[in-house]
């Protein structure tokens, strides 16, 4: 028996999600372990379409109907394997035990019901409570996330409303229930720079008094760095490196990531960060053959065109997957 | 120009993929080869029809299905197979026909409209509405009726009425057509507004176009048949939808009568449904990535 | 969105309406005046008449002025519900129109709530379903009865049930020996109403039907519904709550816009079963050549299709929070 208090409150291994197509299946996402304490910020970096925001779905089982979870998957959530639980107990931690905030603000909120059904919908699922009970829970959210007038604003419609404010409907959504885990898929790449910090601000102060960990999913270093405690970089469908913020930004070990710093900081960071990394990300549909990253990297050896590169430990549990760190280089 | 070039390429390439995928489905098959049967049938109709299907003296009146009527005769003794060959026959000529009119006006008023937009777009668009309100089928009544019932101005009043559809669909490609690149290389060049139209655009709008002109067959089809159940029919046609008002007079006694002739233009009417819905399946994006 | 704004909002689309209106009558006016012959032949509907009417409807539609002083004349009697006077019924043709309009009314009505009601239900069957065996074969049938000649429909069901097993009666509205009023009656009407309201039914149905399929599979995928499902709710309660919602929104339209077909589908339904209503008297018309009944019958039911499609914007306004009344 692992002590609650101290065992990890995720632990991600070997997560594995197979897309199918008409022609082909590959593994969008191939054998990603994350591991995510109590009360810690985790950021999960990479360029879009590199797999994290499925990887995020494939957390919450929320795969469309062309994705799956492929072995050697586990997701053991609180010392509970989410990847082989049945669909009803997997309902009942959907919104109560991790919850998530998504990207654009309007889609994901449903157009044709009003912002107070929908929060109120959100507490419901999860708690026996009457109509006027579970209305006044969501009146709190909406006041935890700062929203002036609650009252007025739960009977509005999201199209009545500004995207800062949409986007603080689907906090105080994700938090009605008070989860230990909160992933926030890109949160804020929708707003306006003054607004994104407010939304960050508000994040973080939320995920304080509620106790929660959080899981920020970006593509924003500038984020990262002010947000999070440990961060894992993605690359086509892979974990490339881990390590705490601190080390990341001072000695980023894989190409990849110290690519990603060097372009993020020379460019304004409401622009696409990534364009100055020569070359485009690969098709994973037939990703290619040895380090995914080679036919972009500026440093790759021909070792690492055949040779797919493992897990090299560089201490202070930092991590990265590159063949040069193995040779000492 | 090299703008044009890949995407000259990418047309060819389709050509074999789009079999490919309508080829997959079975049903779209299916369907494909039943309609070749049923053109071929009433394309011989008159040669192949075991008796006049005029004739009231081919056998005795009102007999079931059997050798030689092998569907039956009705209350004049006339063979109904020969009579629902001739009737399949008429209904696919109006189908065809009224098809091929509604598409032809129906892509010239959605290209002018489209292409030349500002005033004249305006003025096309209300006619175009007029005609989308006004119920198509009691126009046709009206119009026959006055008229006179005659093939020619059955499918004259079924494409007049069945265009407007075709016209939007085809204004809204030409809309997005014609502000891409390719249409400025060509503008570049010093093509002119017709050639513009037909060589450069209108070849790029047409996957819904014909998914529309496939639907718009099997619509007029059943159009003209409710016409002739009416009594606004050509009398001097064998028709299916005439032939079914006929039969309900002698239901009772003769359900045969009542039977083949409706099959007839169902199935026809489904077969030309399926490849339609199938085309539509070929063209559209979404089953491409499947 | 309150009441009187919703009322404003009813009021002004019904004013946009008029001109559409007032462009169906100049049709109408040009018919009678392009059809080969004499208008008064059009306006006496081929009855041997006497002179003295003939004359007195030259004078009446003003038929010896200008052309433009008889569409005056004929747009003023329209404004009035005047749309002229048949002599085989020898009753003016509006009081004609609206004693058949219940029995059409009733059919319809009853058509339009059974299959849009079944229509939903298996369609949103289908969506959560897509390509499997189930889906595929009511999608076949759904197909068939797509392409189906609608009055075919009606012939085939008369043939087995009232015909061959006698479940229902052939023809009309009411049996010949039947109380006034009362339960008997309503289920004698009933008996009567049931075969021609299925056959009705089914074009309807298989329509919606496939439109519901597709808007609900389409829906489903939609950014609004991966949050319903991370909330927690099941996947009945995404459907229920949120997907459906949406998904009928462009089913609403497409019924306000099909209601022009499904007219003329209620004309041959009414036809085979002998139901006396607008439409069987449509059929009479066109048999007796009665063309001032025929061009009325034309003016009201593009008026009514114009009216439908007004309904279904208010309609629309109704459900949809995100149209606004400007």
């Amino acid at each position: 028996m692992t002590d609650h208090a101290t065992a990890p409150l995720l632990c991600v291994r070997g997560l594995t999600t197979t897309l199918r197509t008409d022609t082909s299946e590959f593994d969008a996402v191939s054998d990603v372990s994350i591991t995510i304490g109590r009360g810690e910020a985790v950021a999960l970096v990479g360029e879009s379409g590199c797999g994290k925001s499925l990887t995020a779905l494939s957390l919450m089982r929320l795969l469309p109907s062309v994705a799956r979870l492929s072995p050697p998957t586990s997701v053991t959530f609180d010392g509970v394997d989410l990847a082989t639980q049945d669909d009803a107990e997997m309902r009942k931690a959907r919104g109560r035990k991790m919850a998530m905030i998504f990207q654009d603000p309007l889609t994901f909120l449903n157009p044709v019901m009003r912002i107070g059904d929908q929060v109120t919908e959100a507490i419901r699922v999860h708690n026996v409570l009457t109509k006027a009970e579970a209305s006044q829970l969501a009146l709190e959210s909406l006041e935890r996330v700062r929203i002036t007038a609650p009252a007025q604003v739960m009977r509005y419609y999201p199209h009545q409303l500004s995207g800062g404010m949409r986007q603080r409907i689907l906090i105080a959504m994700a938090i009605s229930c008070k989860p230990e885990l909160l992933i926030a898929d890109e949160p804020t790449t929708a707003l306006d720079v003054t607004i994104q910090a407010q939304i960050m601000d508000l994040l973080a102060d939320l995920r304080r008094e509620l106790g929660s960990s959080m899981l920020l999913i970006t593509h924003d270093m500038g984020l990262v760095a002010e947000y999070v405690d440990r961060v894992y970089v993605m690359y086509a469908g892979e974990i490339v490196e881990e390590a705490s913020v601190f080390d990341l930004f001072a000695a980023p070990k894989h190409p990849y990531t110290q690519a990603l710093l060097k372009s993020s900081l020379s460019v304004d960071r409401r622009t696409e960060v990534f364009e100055t990394i020569a070359g485009v990300p690969p098709n994973l549909a037939n990703a290619p053959k040895g380090c995914r990253f080679h036919p972009r990297c500026p440093v790759a050896i021909e070792r690492c065109a055949r040779e797919h590169p493992g897990f090299t430990d560089m201490g202070n549990a930092q991590r990265a997957r590159c063949l040069l760190l193995e040779e000492g280089a | 120009m090299s703008v044009v070039e890949p995407l000259a390429a990418t047309e060819v390439a389709e050509m074999p993929s789009a079999w490919r995928i309508f080829r997959r489905n079975r049903m779209s098959v299916f369907g494909l080869v039943l309609i070749v049967i049923l053109a071929v049938l009433a394309l011989l109709g008159p040669w192949i029809a075991p008796f006049s299907p005029y004739s009231t003296t081919a056998g005795p009146v009102m007999a079931p299905p059997g050798a030689p009527h092998w569907l039956g005769t009705d209350e004049l003794g006339r063979d109904i197979f020969s009579r629902v060959l001739l009737g399949t026959r008429t209904s696919l000529l109006v189908g065809l026909a009224a098809a091929f009119i509604a598409t032809f006006v129906g892509i010239t008023v959605g290209a002018l409209s489209g292409y030349f937009t500002g005033w004249i777009d305006d003025v096309i668009m209300r006619v175009t509405e007029v005609f989308q309100v006004i119920p198509r089928f009691f126009l046709a009544i009206v119009l026959v009726s006055f008229f006179g019932a005659n093939l020619v101005n059955i499918i004259l009043a079924i494409s007049l009425l069945s265009w407007p559809e075709l016209a939007r669909i085809v204004r809204a490609e030409f809309l997005t057509l014609r502000s891409r690149q390719f249409v400025d290389a060509a503008r570049v060049c010093g093509a002119g507004a017709m050639w513009l139209v037909f060589v450069e655009i209108l070849p790029n709008a047409l996957a819904p176009v014909i998914v529309n002109a496939t639907l718009q067959v099997g619509q007029a089809m059943l159009l003209e048949a409710g016409l002739s159940y009416l009594g606004v029919g050509d009398p001097s046609q064998i028709s299916l939808g005439m032939m079914l008002q006929q039969a309900q007079q002698i239901m009772r006694a003769a359900w045969w009568a009542t039977l083949f002739p409706g099959v007839a233009l169902a199935i026809a009417v489904l077969a030309i449904n399926i490849v339609g819905d199938g085309l539509n399946d070929v063209f559209s994006p979404r089953s491409r990535e499947r | 969105m309150t009441g009187t704004r919703l009322l404003l909002y009813a009021l002004r689309r019904l004013l946009q309406a008029v001109p559409m209106i007032v462009i169906i009558l100049i049709v109408n006016f040009f018919l009678i005046h392009s059809a080969p012959g004499d208008p008064v032949d059009v306006l006496t509907g081929s009855m041997e008449t006497s002179e003295e009417y003939i004359a007195e409807l030259r004078a009446e539609f003003g038929l010896d002025k200008p052309l433009v002083q008889q569409l005056g004349i004929y747009l003023w009697k329209a404004a009035h519900f005047d749309l002229g006077y048949s002599m085989r019924y020898r009753q003016d043709v509006t009081g004609l129109i609206l004693s058949r309009l219940p029995a059409t009314l009733l059919l319809m009505g009853t058509a339009l709530v059974f299959s849009s009601f079944l229509g939903i239900m298996l369609g949103v069957f289908a969506a959560r379903r897509p390509y499997s065996l189930s889906d595929n074969a009511v999608t076949f049938i759904a197909l068939a009865g797509y392409s189906m000649p609608v009055f075919w429909l009606g012939q085939i069901l008369l043939l087995i049930f009232a015909v061959q097993l006698q479940w229902f009666p052939v023809q009309g509205m009411f049996s010949l020996r039947v109380p006034s009023h009362g339960w008997a009656r309503f289920a004698d009407l009933m008996h009567h109403l049931a075969l021609p309201a299925i056959t009705y039914s089914v074009y309807h149905l298989t329509l919606i039907y496939r439109l519901t399929r597709v808007k609900m599979q389409e829906t489903l995928t939609l950014d609004f519904c991966t949050t319903a499902r991370a909330k927690g709710l099941s996947e009945a309660s995404v459907v229920r709550r949120h997907a459906l919602p949406n998904a009928m929104l462009p089913v609403v339209t497409v019924i306000g816009l099909n209601f022009g077909f499904m007219l003329a589908g209620s004309v041959l339904t009414e036809t085979v079963f002998a139901w006396p209503g607008t439409g069987r008297l449509l059929y009479e018309a066109i048999n007796a050549r009665d063309y001032p009944v025929l061009l009325g019958l034309f003016t009201f039911l593009s008026l009514m299709v114009i009216l439908a499609n007004v309904l279904t914007d208010i309609i629309y306004a109704l459900i949809d929070p995100r149209v606004t009344y400007s």
